[in-house]
């Protein structure tokens, strides 16, 4: 994959996994780079990633204030034009909030902070972080997480389950999310968030190197140039 | 006028609130044993300078609807209260 375009890696003051997604990304042969969340041109990269950490201090709830920063604008719009957008652990967050995907991560239901390696079920491949890892299989992931029960109401849950939207789940739920759901996309598969970090599960010496499966899936919608060259061109 | 603002954040009626059955569980070991439903919320206090109530009103519920709440797990109530003139 030498001619992937680059990824921007999101950084809010109190992110800490920017560094360990650009590893994993340049592991996979792509090129990644931090961007400052006060940087409003997010223009040139292929994909981009809020990664994990405390944005903001998880002040007020968890993405809350991060998703006003100049950044988040143009990772909206970039999520529009149908760019490939990933959001990990606080980056799930981040995305819920600025209400570019479904539902709410709460704090989990058995009041602790879960710091373990967990199964996951791949259950749709209509998303960009699961589009070339078949239905059925099973990842091996770590979460590292106070927030991640996934809320979201009946309707609303039916309505993701209809569409396919519903992309990861636990195989043994580690924080009482709704329907196990460890992961969701939006409707269109660009814009996807997952508690557990793939980033992390990036080498058999780190106990798994099962997510590099899901970030080469990522990988392949960015060099297929989803979004950027899709983007209706105004003439001007 | 300057009106004392008070902003209750609660759980939606219907979503989990495992802070509030923590605290729940947590009173008979005290010997308080007849408490029920107990929520965990926030409650936020400020000041806001606006030219009347209905405007001071409408302020904070667009607060409430931008920030300081998450319509998808939360609702808030807003209490104002006038403490002055505007300086």
């Amino acid at each position: 994959m030498t001619d992937a375009a680059t990824v921007g890696v999101l950084c809010f003051p109190g992110s800490n996994c920017e560094h360990d997604v650009v590893a994993a990304l340049e592991g996979l042969g792509a090129a990644a780079r931090i961007v400052w969340h006060s940087d409003s041109d997010l223009s040139g990269f292929g994909g981009l990633v809020v990664p994990g950490g405390f944005a903001h201090g998880d002040y007020l709830r968890p993405g809350a204030i991060a998703r006003f920063s100049p950044a988040m604008g143009a990772l909206s719009s970039f999520a529009e034009r149908g760019g490939p957008v990933l959001g990990i652990c606080n980056g799930f967050q981040v995305l819920t909030e600025a209400g570019l995907l479904p539902g709410a991560l709460m704090r989990n239901a058995g009041m602790r902070f879960v710091c373990t390696t967990v199964e996951c079920e791949v259950v749709s491949s209509s998303s960009v972080l699961t589009a070339a890892v078949p239905t059925g299989t099973v990842l091996r992931l770590p979460v590292n997480h106070y927030e991640g029960n996934y809320t979201v109401n009946a309707e609303g849950l039916a309505e993701l389950e209809r569409n396919g939207q519903v992309v990861l789940r636990y195989r043994d739920n580690p924080n009482g999310s709704t329907g196990n759901i460890a992961g969701v996309a939006n409707r269109a598969g660009n814009v996807v968030g997952l508690m557990p970090h793939p980033e992390r599960a990036s080498s058999a010496l780190l106990g798994s190197a099962d997510g590099l499966r899901l970030l080469e899936s990522f990988l392949a919608a960015v060099a297929n140039g989803a979004g950027a060259s899709r983007a209706p061109r105004v003439a001007s | 006028m300057i009106f004392s603002v008070a902003v209750e954040v609660r759980p939606l009626e219907g979503i989990a609130n495992p802070e509030g059955l923590t605290i729940e569980r947590a009173l008979p070991a005290l010997g308080f044993t007849g408490v029920r439903g107990v929520r965990v919320g926030k409650l936020l206090r400020f000041e806001l300078d606006a030219v009347d109530e209905h405007h001071a009103r409408r302020e904070v519920e667009q607060m409430c609807e931008h920030l300081l709440a998450n319509p998808v797990i939360e609702r808030a109530d807003i209490h104002l209260e006038a403490v002055g003139g505007t300086q």
